[in-house]
């Protein structure tokens, strides 16, 4: 039985990893400047956890095969160093590991979070509602027109709840369901929810941010690869969210001015 | 404040009417059986809950029969809408947390055996004790109520994050009444286990025997402790977040709801709320909580492992003063649930490495198992087994913690599968393991009968097996990008997923089917099991010094007296190779540790 | 290996010993019935729960309103729309009437002990300071409700602004716990007209008692100072 158990669990621990070791289920390629910094991070997570994953699961397996069902004469072994002996391994091992991972990691969040946008990059705003998103872009004087509460209406499709004819910054603001941004230009992402709490999930783009009501954030990164990508809500916010996404398309300059100026001209 | 002796005088003479004796039962035993049953009951409401979900998940459109009966428009022709799903998963999750996981390792095993094994003829507090229980049972009653208001249970999951929960019905079915009676079932549920921890306090302190000083408690008895000093702290904060919520929602105030939401065009009545508050109200509760889970199940694994592998723990204190450093840093991680919240993200950072640290205690926990199992004589039964599932288990689980722990990962995981693979291994499985781990243990003291062991040990192999089938694979829909609470995949790069989905539910259904041998092996061997010697498993402990059942008063009109250590095993003595705790026989051995 | 003889330690808890030497007769059941229905017959074998317990609840409590606060602080500085207006000014008569009746509380121990301790032979009427204590008690949660009925008047209402709904939860959560002090008050009484009051009952409902105030005056600081 106790052989039996101890071949299972090690089976089950290498089954386990193969997946992860062959990246079959894995994160999609990033296609983020700060992103690389979050995978190596991933990488030698997964490294060092799994090793010590591995390890303890077959120590496990293996004292369960040598050291049960004994004949009843059997000795208590004692083991080697004692629990002094771990409890010092485990401060050395996983302490040093905790603080190496840890510092790294603060470096990789650091890099998204602990800097401020470049004057130059591109403001877009995006709106998160029950259940869709919205995007706005500021036009040519680079401002967006005030937001109305009241004035927010799905029907006549005053998304942001503007109101042109009152003030002026919202007279360009183009308005648009699907995010499009230029190739290795920074976006300053702000976030506006209109309801309950949402999320902004990218895989490739290695971003994931809650919207939080009456709280506006901003978040700014750099797109460099061109395509099409997912854009999932990751905050439980009603029965409508499991499909709640929309799309980023991230383009070259030239496709992208394009794209705005028809986008203008259906407003 | 009653004086306790006066009961413990009413409780020397038995009670005699049915009433008094197992419903409005003021003996700790009573009280801890009726909770175990209230946890059997949570769990099977649970387990269907889950296959209902899972069925969906990856059959979205495979009616399923009889649901229909449950909610017409829920389940209209048997198919899951939408929003049923997640009112399903919100009472999911939250009949297994504070229904299953807080009552059967903590509550139900606690208030039977903590005072037996302290040397005490009962709680202190028994009539706290016995409403304990009831106000629990009325909670439970009220959260289930919910499935059968006008619009069904809440969908904004076992967290009920605000907004979402704080509106009202504009923000969609259950968040009216439903929603209510979830946050009036919870906040009912806290002062149940206020009052549960208030009694497990008291006696682990007051009424210890003569002889039984703290560090002679056994580690079961040390983990309940621990745990009812982490409720009573964890659980005085949700009651408020709960009495605030419900305010919300019934007087119209604004503590979690902000300004200018606009929903479904209309814009909501208040004003200024915070949205972070509730989450760090919440959380401030929900991490400990998740630690009162797993805590008696450490407790209860070291027990049961130490009897069978006939042998202390390498080091009795270092277990103790781990599983007390998993209690403070629990308070200080809480943020680990926040990090994309909207938090400010240095604070992210801040609570970060507590909740790497946190895996050095774990750790040291681990590795003292390990170490105690090498050149121990394991006894291979149910039990032990399931021990040491719980080990592997709590390993598997914890290790995917950490990857959770760190912020710039967590970016990718958070709110995926991962999530829930992570969870599901430590309480779905590690938690219920040491649940398991207790009951095969200790039935024999409780109903004076042998659990069946060729049906435990099947029930063992199915669940094992049938978990890491479940529960690893989570990981990997985790890791690939698969979002939490959706109740069906329509996102482009969710569809090649969908084999994995279908594994996971044929597998999920295959365990849970196991479960009924387990209850079938409950049931059948209370009954005609065979029957147990007062000792069955050579343990030392004090809950073995009495007969099987304990008599009204545990230890009847003898006063116990304690001379050793709780785990003499591996000595010389007259008995064999242990030496029981109340035995006066001075005995070759390690020694109380200095 | 050393060899070391188990002995049983010094209980450090009276508890502990009392009833493993079983000193009081039953079993080594504290004794609670008078001999002579003369309650200085009873040995008070007091049990140290009711005192280690009310202290542990203490600790509940606190960290209770310890929550409230914090979600006071973080709801104020979450949004500008606080308002502060004037706390009703029968918030300080009742304060008053809340620590006479901790004063009147301490009157009644100490002749309850006098007369336990048998220093006098006839109790002046320990029960007297008792019903004092459970009247002003009664009072303050009246006091209390007058504050809000002035509140309201002034159309403060529960939801008007989150001062005013953290004036009502904070104040309506500690009346609940005083009304909870008079239950033990009453059930103090009780045992003392029984003449089988024991001295643990009523120091831990005088500690409970204190406790109240403590809490109201803690209150009563963050409230003015918050509002
Ligand atoms: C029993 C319950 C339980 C337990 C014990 C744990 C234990 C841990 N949990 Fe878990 N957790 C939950 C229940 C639990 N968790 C739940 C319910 C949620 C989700 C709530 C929700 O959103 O619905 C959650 C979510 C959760 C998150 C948030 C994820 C997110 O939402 O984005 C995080 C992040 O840090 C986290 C971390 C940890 C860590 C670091 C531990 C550590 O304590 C683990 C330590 C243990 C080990 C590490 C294993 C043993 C050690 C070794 C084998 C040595 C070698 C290993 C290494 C050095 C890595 N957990
Ligand atoms: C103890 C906690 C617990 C347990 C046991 C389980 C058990 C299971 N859970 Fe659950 N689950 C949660 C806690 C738990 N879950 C929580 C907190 C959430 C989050 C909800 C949210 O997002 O808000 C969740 C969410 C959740 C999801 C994600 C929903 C989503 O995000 O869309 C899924 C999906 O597959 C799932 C599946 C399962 C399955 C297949 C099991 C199977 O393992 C079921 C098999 C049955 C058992 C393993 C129990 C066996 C025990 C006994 C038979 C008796 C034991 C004895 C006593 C209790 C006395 N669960
Ligand atoms: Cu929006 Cu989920
Ligand atoms: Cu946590």
């Amino acid at each position: 039985m106790a052989k039996v158990f101890a071949i299972t669990l090690i089976l089950i621990a290498i089954g386990s990893a193969i997946p992860i070791v062959m990246h079959t289920w894995y994160p999609p390629v990033d296609i983020s400047t700060h992103g690389p910094l979050i995978d190596e991070q991933m990488s030698d997570t997964m490294a060092e956890a799994g090793l010590s994953f591995l390890a303890s699961q077959i120590l496990l397996a293996i004292f369960v095969w040598k050291y049960s069902d004994r004949a009843p004469g059997a000795k208590i072994g004692r083991f080697p160093g004692g629990a002094m002996g771990l409890v010092i391994a485990a401060f050395l091992l996983v302490g040093t590991e905790v603080l190496a991972l840890g510092a790294f990691g603060a470096r990789a969040w650091a890099g998204i979070y602990f800097n401020a946008p470049t004057p130059d990059s591109m403001p877009v705003q995006v709106q998160a509602g029950q259940f869709a998103f919205y995007f706005r872009y500021p036009g040519p004087d680079g401002k967006f027109g005030p937001i109305h509460p009241d004035l927010v209406n799905e029907g006549s499709q005053n998304f942001f709840g503007t109101d042109p004819d009152h003030d002026a910054d919202a007279k360009d603001d183009i308005v648009t369901a699907t995010l499009a941004i230029p190739v290795n230009k920074e976006i300053h992402l702000l976030m506006h929810s209109k309801d309950v709490g949402h999320s902004f999930f990218v895989r490739e783009l290695r971003v994931q941010q809650d919207f939080v009501p009456g709280l506006d954030l901003s978040l700014h990164f750099t797109a460099n690869k061109i395509g099409k990508y997912e854009i999932v809500c990751t905050q439980l916010c009603g029965l409508g969210h499991y499909n709640m996404k929309a799309y980023l398309e991230v383009m070259s300059q030239q496709d992208f001015d394009g794209w705005l100026k028809q986008q203008a001209s259906m407003q | 404040m009653h004086d306790m002796s006066q009961q413990a005088v009413q409780h020397h003479a038995p009670p005699t009417s049915f009433i008094r004796k197992y419903i409005f039962s003021l003996d700790h035993k009573v009280i801890g059986e009726q909770y175990y049953g209230l946890a059997l009951l949570a769990v099977l409401i649970g387990m269907v809950l889950s296959w209902i979900m899972r069925i969906h998940l990856a059959w979205p459109s495979a009616p399923i029969p009889g649901l229909e009966l449950l909610s017409k428009n829920g389940a209209p022709n048997g198919v899951l809408t939408p929003e049923y799903y997640l009112q399903l998963m919100t009472m999911h999750g939250t009949i297994m947390v504070f229904f299953v996981l807080t009552t059967a390792p903590f509550a139900a095993f606690g208030n039977y055996f903590l005072p037996i094994q302290v040397g005490a003829e009962d709680m202190p507090f028994p009539h706290f004790n016995m409403m304990s229980f009831w106000v629990t049972f009325v909670a439970f009653l009220v959260a289930v109520a919910a499935f059968f208001v006008p619009d069904g249970p809440p969908l904004s999951g076992w967290t009920a994050y605000a907004p979402l929960s704080a509106v009202g019905k504009a923000a969609g079915p259950g968040q009216g009444t439903g929603q209510v009676l979830w946050a009036l079932s919870i906040a009912i549920f806290c002062v149940g286990q206020l009052l549960g921890s208030l009694n497990f306090i008291t006696t682990t302190l007051d009424m210890r025997c003569k002889g039984m000083s703290l560090w002679r408690l056994p580690l079961s008895a040390w983990a309940w402790f621990i745990t009812s000093c982490m409720g009573l702290t964890a659980f005085a904060v949700l009651l408020p977040a709960c009495i605030l919520l419900i305010l919300d929602h019934v007087a119209g105030t604004s503590f979690f709801v902000a300004s200018n939401l606009v929903i479904n065009d209309q814009l909501q009545p208040h004003s200024g709320g915070s949205t972070l508050l509730w989450q760090h109200l919440f959380w401030f509760f929900g991490h400990p909580e998740v630690y009162i889970a797993i805590v008696p199940g450490m407790g209860v694994v070291s027990h049961v492992l130490i009897a069978n592998m006939r042998r202390p723990l390498l080091s009795h204190r270092t277990m103790i003063y781990s599983m007390g450093a998993l209690a403070v840093l629990s308070y200080m991680v809480y943020g680990h649930h926040m990090f994309v919240s909207g938090m400010n993200p240095f604070s992210s950072l801040v609570f970060s490495f507590p909740t790497l640290i946190i895996t050095i205690p774990s750790t040291i926990v681990v590795l003292i198992w390990l170490g105690s199992l090498y050149g121990s004589k394991l006894r291979i039964n149910s039990a032990s087994l399931f021990a040491i599932g719980f080990i592997s288990m709590f390993i598997s689980g914890g290790v995917s913690g950490f990857f959770l722990a760190q912020p710039s990962i967590d970016i990718l995981l958070h709110a995926t599968y991962f999530v829930v693979g992570h969870f599901h291994l430590v309480m779905a499985v590690a938690a219920i393991f040491g649940i398991f781990a207790g009951t095969y243990f200790w039935f024999p003291k409780v109903t004076g009968r042998m659990m069946n062991e060729t049906l435990g040990k099947l029930h063992f192999w199915l669940s094992f097996v049938g978990a890491y089938c479940i529960f690893m694979p989570f990981h990997y829909l985790g890791m690939a990008g698969n979002v939490r609470r959706y109740s069906s995949f329509v996102d482009d790069y969710l569809q090649p997923l969908m084999p994995l989905h279908k594994f996971i539910t044929v597998a999920a259904i295959a365990m849970g089917v196991a479960q009924f041998i387990f209850i079938y092996n409950l049931f059948y061997s209370r009954f005609k099991g065979k029957p147990a010697l007062q000792n069955p498993w050579e343990a030392t402990s004090l809950e073995w010094t009495i007969p099987s059942p304990p008599p009204h008063n545990n230890f009847g009109d003898r006063h116990p007296v304690v001379f050793h250590d709780p785990y003499q095993f591996g000595v010389e003595s007259s008995t064999g190779d242990y030496v029981m705790q109340d035995s006066p026989e001075q005995i070759q051995s390690e020694g109380d540790e200095k | 290996m050393a060899t070391t003889i188990h002995e049983p330690p010094k209980v450090e808890r009276s508890a502990g010993k009392l009833r493993a030497e079983g000193v009081s007769g039953d079993g080594g059941w504290r004794n609670l019935s008078p001999a002579d229905g003369d309650i200085r017959a009873v040995q008070d074998y007091s049990s140290p729960p009711a005192s280690t317990g009310i202290w542990v609840g203490i600790t509940g409590i606190s960290m209770m309103f310890a929550a409230f606060t914090s979600a006071l602080v973080v709801r104020q500085g979450s949004a500008p729309d606080w308002r502060h207006f004037i706390l009703p000014p029968v918030l300080y008569a009742n304060t008053a009437l809340l620590f006479a009746s901790s004063f009147s509380l301490e009157m009644a121990r100490r002749r309850i002990a006098a007369f336990m301790g048998g220093t006098r032979n006839r109790a002046e009427r320990p029960a007297l300071w008792l019903h004092i204590t459970l009247g002003l008690g009664l009072l303050f949660v009246l006091g209390q409700y007058t504050a809000w009925r002035q509140l309201s008047a002034r159309g403060l209402f529960v939801a008007t602004n989150p001062s005013s709904s953290f004036f009502y939860v904070l104040t309506a959560t500690h009346a609940l716990h005083v009304l909870g002090g008079l239950l033990g008050l009453v059930y103090v009484i009780r045992k003392l007209n029984a003449m089988v009051l024991r001295r643990t009952t009523l120091d831990t409902a005088a500690r409970y008692w204190h406790f109240m105030d403590v809490l109201w005056l803690y209150l009563l600081i963050l409230l003015w100072v918050k509002l």
